[in-house]
Formats: structure tokens, C-alpha cells, sequence
């Protein structure tokens, strides 16, 4: 087929060649300065805009006093920036949590690296206020702003073998302190995990803030875990990989200390860690000469879970 | 000279007493969001280090040559029990909530409580007998037992040895100290001994 030059085209109607270079310049120059905004300024800007932007559905209020947030921020295992309370506060803000991406791998049909706003991409935000019990006996309610793991999850397609999901945090000893200690005993980077239909109960969220506000570094930015009914080192901070795999994977902690850190770490007041009681706890805020100590509850008072462990012996799998 | 000594061992608890005092007018300023932990902790770190600095004293005085150094170890001594006495009571009152119960469960099955029960209940003879009396009472057996010091340390350090965890800077570091002042006094016994059977005492320098 011969293609003829169409014939109705006025050489007015032609925009003159002086013209149509300048603008693809023009479009190749404002291309290039957006992509380098894009990297840079609002690869930071953005996280400010999904709170800024996005409604986040409300929580339900459960009942018990909000532990404020400078306790919450202020007081916190985040080992990576040093072993004390106040170091993650201190430190944390030397670790670098925009650009974020997460590698996703193993059993799954969609894997790879993926920004975190694609992450979140289509996910609507809301507040779930949620007791965290650490396994140290101390204990906070705080309203974390996130969205269920499941969601995530499935975006990623998991196949059929896939049991477990490994989580890990970011290793970055130039901008983590804790990882650069000579004495830490601890085999970076932290590693967590769960069972596959713990991770898709509807009570596990990932977090990307909270009291309405994005996460702080030392509260696991710009993406962590919150399983509520479990000790708090299983909600793994600032994490930059998620992997399912068939086998259970092993956590940090039950590799440093297997009698006192199990892989299911469900709150559980009748399991005793071996230095120091369950039974009760500490909740903030605590004040001096009064450290409001009340009784801790089997899964941390969220029952709905128990099911995922019908005709376990949680004494054995702690 | 004692009374300056005095004043600069009571330094730490006095500072402490002003964070009680801003803890109470504004929560959280003056010990932190974990107040009572944060008082049982000090108390501890700071008796650990009196300890130390009692232990201090008798390898410095034969460093420096000056024997009457130990004029000043019962002070030390003494201050590294109230600390400790007090990290204890504190513990008892604030952390166990005063329940009998807890607390012999506590001292009976967490071994880090139950060493560091051990540490002040060894340490405990030792301040009731730091008087002359006490001293002329016991004559030599006075020696022997105020050698309870070395095991009371040892379980002091491992005390925070156990209850560590994650990061061992802290452990690492009080142990080493205390793996020096043992062995400075076992290479005194050594030249001791050694300068009492007559050897040369070349090698031996006081």
C-alpha cells in the first residue's frame, strides 16, 4: 500500500521546525528536572503527601489510656542504633528512610524490588490502636496509622508453597550505630518471621505512622510490622525485605537466645522468660514510685487469634 | 581530705535526688518514660562502680607506693553498699510492688536476681564489721572474712552480665576492670611470696 502526503494540511498548520525543537528541548529539559525531583526531593516528600493526601479511616478506641507519644517515642528497642532506650531516639535520625524500596522474593509470582509508594499504591491507610507488649514486661497503646499485611501480601502473589513469610530489616552500618558496635551480639541484619496464615490474620498490619503522624526512625520508619498479640520484637522495623518461603525461617532472637525466644512469641502471662515473669506488666505511662503494673493477658488480650493455634502446646512452641 | 571524699561519693545520689525531684514536679524529665527502671538501673551502675573503686584502692596504693590509700576503703566500701542497699530497696518497693511472694519467686527462679542477692548478701556482713570494733572483736578473722568482697564483686558483675542483653559494651568493660584489679593482686601475692623466700629481690619493686 502506497502511503500518498495527505494533501488537506495548509503549510500554515505546520509548526515550523524552530519551533517543535525547542519544544522537545523544552520537554526534555523539564523531563529530566521532574525525574530528579522525582529521585530526590519527592521521593521525600512523598510519605508527607499519603497522610497529607489520603484519608486515614479512624480507629476504635479500646478502652485504655493512650501511652503519649513522647514515651512511644522516646522509649525503644531498635537495637541497630544502640542497646539503651534513648539511643534509637538519639540516633535513629542518621538512617536515611527516603528513597525506600523493598526486595520481595522467594515463593511468589510477582518478585522484585519495589518502591514503597508502589507498595502502598491503591492501599487505603487507617488507625488501628493497638496494645504492644514487650517481651521486657513493659507495655504501651498506641494508634498506629497502616494497613493489613494481607494486602500487601497479595499484590505479590504468593504460590503454593508458600508457609512462612522472613521479613528483614535494614542494614546500613553507616547510618545504624548499633551495627557498628564491637560487642553487639546480634548477627545482622534483624531477621523476623511468621506463619503465612499469621501474617494474612486481619489483626497484623504493616505501620507507616503513628498519632497521626508518619512513623519516627526510631519507631521503625517509613515501614514496619505490628502484630499485636505477640511480644514486640516480633514487629520487625524499617524493613527492606520480604521473602516467602516453605521452610520457617528463624528469627533474631530465638537465634541468640533459643530457651528465651521462640519463633511464635505469642503473649502469654503462664510462659515465664527464663530471667523475668510474664505474668504482669508495666504500661505506660508509669510514674515514679508507681510503675502501674496490671496483669498481662494470653495473646495480649486478642483472643480473635487463638484459632491459629487450636491444638498447639504453647508451652512447647513459645 | 575524708570529708572531700565524702561529698564526691555522695555526688551521684545527690544528683539523683534533684532527677527525683524534677521527675516529680514534671514526669518524664528528670528519669525518663521508665522512671522506676531507670532509678533501680543507676543505683545499680553507680554501687557496681563503688565496688569497683574499693577494690581500686589496695592495687593503688602499691602502684603509687602510698599505703595509706587504705585510710579511705571503708568510706568507699561503705558508699558502694548504701547504693547498692538502695538499688535493692528500690527494686523491692517499686519494681516487685512489695509482694512477698514476687519478690522470693523473683530471688528464688531469675538467676540474675538471685546473684545479685547473693552480691549484697555477702557484702551485707561486711558493712555490719567495717567498725574498729568489729575489726579488734574479730582479730585475723577479720581478714578472711572481708575477703567476701571478691566473690560479692564477681556476682555483682555477673548480675549485669545476665541481665544484658543484645550489646555486652557495658559487662565487657566492668569485667575487664575487674579482671585487672584481680590480677594485679595475684602478681602481688606472686612477688610477695617470692621476696618472703628470699629470692633476689631485684626483680621485686616493693
Amino acid at each position: 500500500m502506497l502511503i500518498k502526503p495527505p494533501t488537506d494540511i495548509k503549510p500554515s498548520e505546520i509548526t515550523p521546525e524552530q519551533v517543535y525543537r525547542s519544544r522537545r528541548k523544552f520537554m526534555r529539559e523539564s523531563l529530566a528536572a521532574t525525574a530528579a525531583a522525582a529521585a530526590s526531593l519527592e521521593a521525600v516528600a512523598l510519605p508527607q503527601r499519603w497522610l497529607a493526601e489520603r484519608s486515614v479511616r479512624p480507629g476504635q478506641p479500646i478502652g485504655e489510656e493512650l501511652t503519649s507519644e513522647a514515651d512511644a517515642a522516646s522509649y525503644n528497642n531498635f537495637y541497630e542504633f544502640g542497646s539503651d532506650k534513648d539511643d534509637p531516639a538519639r540516633y535513629a535520625h542518621e538512617m536515611i528512610v527516603a528513597p525506600w524500596s523493598v526486595q520481595v522474593a522467594g515463593e511468589v509470582r510477582k518478585p522484585g524490588r519495589i518502591g514503597l509508594e508502589d507498595v502502598l499504591a491503591g492501599i487505603d491507610l487507617e488507625e488501628r490502636i493497638y496494645r504492644l507488649r514487650c517481651v521486657e514486661a513493659w507495655s504501651m497503646v498506641i494508634p498506629w496509622i497502616g494497613f493489613p499485611v494481607k494486602k500487601v501480601l497479595d499484590k505479590f502473589e504468593p504460590t503454593g508453597n508458600a508457609k512462612f513469610v522472613e521479613f528483614k530489616t535494614l542494614h546500613r552500618p553507616a547510618e545504624m550505630r548499633g551495627q557498628r558496635s564491637y560487642f553487639a551480639s546480634i548477627d545482622w541484619p534483624y531477621v523476623e518471621g511468621l506463619r503465612l496464615d499469621e501474617a494474612n490474620h486481619p489483626l497484623a498490619i504493616f505501620a507507616v505512622g503513628m498519632y497521626g503522624k508518619l512513623l519516627p526512625n526510631q519507631n521503625g520508619a517509613p515501614f514496619r510490622l505490628v502484630v499485636p498479640w505477640k511480644y514486640g520484637f516480633k514487629s520487625i522495623k524499617s524493613i527492606v525485605e520480604i521473602r516467602l518461603t516453605e521452610q520457617p525461617p528463624r528469627n533474631t532472637w530465638n537465634i541468640l537466645q533459643p530457651r528465651e525466644y521462640g519463633f511464635y512469641a505469642n503473649v502469654n502471662p503462664d510462659v515465664d522468660h527464663p530471667r523475668w515473669s510474664q505474668a504482669t506488666e508495666r504500661r505506660f505511662p508509669t510514674s515514679l514510685f508507681n510503675p502501674n503494673r496490671i496483669a498481662t493477658r494470653m495473646f495480649n488480650g486478642y483472643d480473635e487469634v487463638a484459632g491459629l493455634y487450636a491444638g498447639m502446646d504453647l508451652r512447647r512452641y513459645y | 581530705m575524708k570529708a572531700i571524699l565524702f561529698a564526691v561519693l555522695a555526688v551521684p545520689l545527690a544528683l539523683l535526688g534533684f532527677d527525683i525531684w524534677r521527675e516529680f514536679a514534671t514526669p518524664g524529665s528528670g528519669l525518663g518514660p521508665d522512671p522506676n527502671d531507670e532509678l533501680v538501673r543507676r543505683l545499680g551502675e553507680w554501687g557496681l562502680r563503688m565496688l569497683l573503686l574499693t577494690l581500686a584502692v589496695s592495687p593503688a596504693s602499691r602502684m603509687f607506693g602510698k599505703p595509706r590509700l587504705v585510710r579511705f576503703r571503708r568510706m568507699i566500701g561503705l558508699w558502694a553498699f548504701a547504693y547498692l542497699a538502695l538499688h535493692f530497696s528500690v527494686y523491692l518497693v517499686v519494681l516487685a510492688g512489695a509482694e512477698l511472694a514476687a519478690i522470693a519467686g523473683d530471688i528464688v527462679d531469675r538467676p540474675y536476681i538471685t546473684v545479685g542477692f547473693l552480691a549484697l548478701a555477702m557484702l551485707a556482713p561486711l558493712a555490719i564489721t567495717s567498725t574498729r570494733g568489729w575489726q579488734r572483736r574479730l582479730g585475723r578473722r577479720w581478714r578472711t572474712l572481708h575477703r567476701l568482697v571478691y566473690p560479692a564483686a564477681v556476682a555483682a558483675w555477673v548480675h549485669l552480665l545476665w541481665l544484658s542483653k543484645g550489646d555486652f559494651l557495658e559487662p565487657v568493660v566492668y569485667g575487664l576492670v575487674l579482671a585487672l584489679l584481680f590480677a594485679e593482686r595475684i602478681v602481688a601475692t606472686i612477688r610477695r611470696a617470692k621476696a618472703r623466700a628470699g629470692k633476689p629481690a631485684g626483680a621485686v619493686r616493693a
